[in-house]
């Protein structure tokens, strides 16, 4: 009889792909952020708000944000399934970062559009 | 004769103090380490984005925590990690399209990934911490 091992639900390769995209995302908003930085006439508060004001820089740093916290989920996520064997000690470090995640993208969001 | 073969005790290889890493081995932990590092400091770094973003005073107040010393040295790990991490991940990029797998390649480009973090690291933090 020939005995077959159903592996997981196939989410390997998809949170595989999102680290890549998600770290493609990053590596360009910081190449963008870092030229923007380099122009700014003045190191100056109001400079540094202007920065991020304008609706381009705002959508790309919200998408950094995501992308990182997206990015940081799946690395997390990880860390803990290599060396957290327990179940339940894991699921809710698990819950934990996600909760805190979500939290952060909250956050992000309000930081950007108080401006 | 196999079996034989297989009940010989032999060494394990996998006790972390007893085995020297190869180079891109200790590049793919610092990647981690990295990476674990910043998730941990990630509401430091939302507060101080969030502040230096706000009204003036409380800009103010990003500027004088930032002139802590302590935190500089905070700082100047963080922008190592983030540079390390850049550095490293664009080289796994390479490495997943199965470009520069060989191991002389694959060395070469460790000390680089290395190197440059370092360099970034100091050239962007002097500038970041003396200076300014």
């Amino acid at each position: 009889m020939k005995s077959r091992i159903v592996v997981g639900a196939h989410y390997g390769l998809r949170d595989w792909l999102a680290q890549r995209v998600t770290a493609c995302v990053m590596a360009l908003f910081t190449v963008v952020f870092v030229i923007q930085l380099l122009m700014l006439p003045s190191f100056t508060h109001e400079a540094w708000r202007a920065m991020f004001a304008g609706g381009f820089m705002r959508f790309l740093t919200f998408l950094f944000w995501l992308s990182l916290f997206f990015h940081a989920w799946i690395g997390v996520r990880d860390i803990f399934m290599d060396y957290i064997k327990p179940v339940g000690i894991r699921l809710a470090l698990h819950s934990i970062v996600l909760l805190l995640l979500i939290g952060y993208a909250g956050w992000a969001a309000q930081i950007l559009w108080r401006l | 004769m196999s079996e034989t073969a297989i009940k010989k005790p032999r060494p394990k290889h996998l006790d972390l103090m007893v085995i020297r890493q190869p180079l891109p081995a200790f590049v793919s932990i610092l990647h981690r380490v990295s990476g674990a590092g910043l998730f941990i400091m990630l509401p430091v770094l939302l507060w101080l984005f969030g502040t230096s973003l706000g009204s003036p005073e409380s800009a103010t107040a990003a500027v004088e925590c930032v002139a802590n010393p302590l935190v500089k040295l905070i700082l100047f790990g963080l922008l190592w990690a983030y540079l390390h991490h850049f550095c490293a991940g664009i080289r796994f990029l390479f490495l997943d399209m199965h470009k520069g797998l060989d191991l002389a390649t694959a060395r070469m480009t460790s000390w680089i990934v290395l190197g440059v973090s370092l360099m970034l690291t100091v050239l962007i933090g002097a500038r970041l911490f003396l200076l300014g």
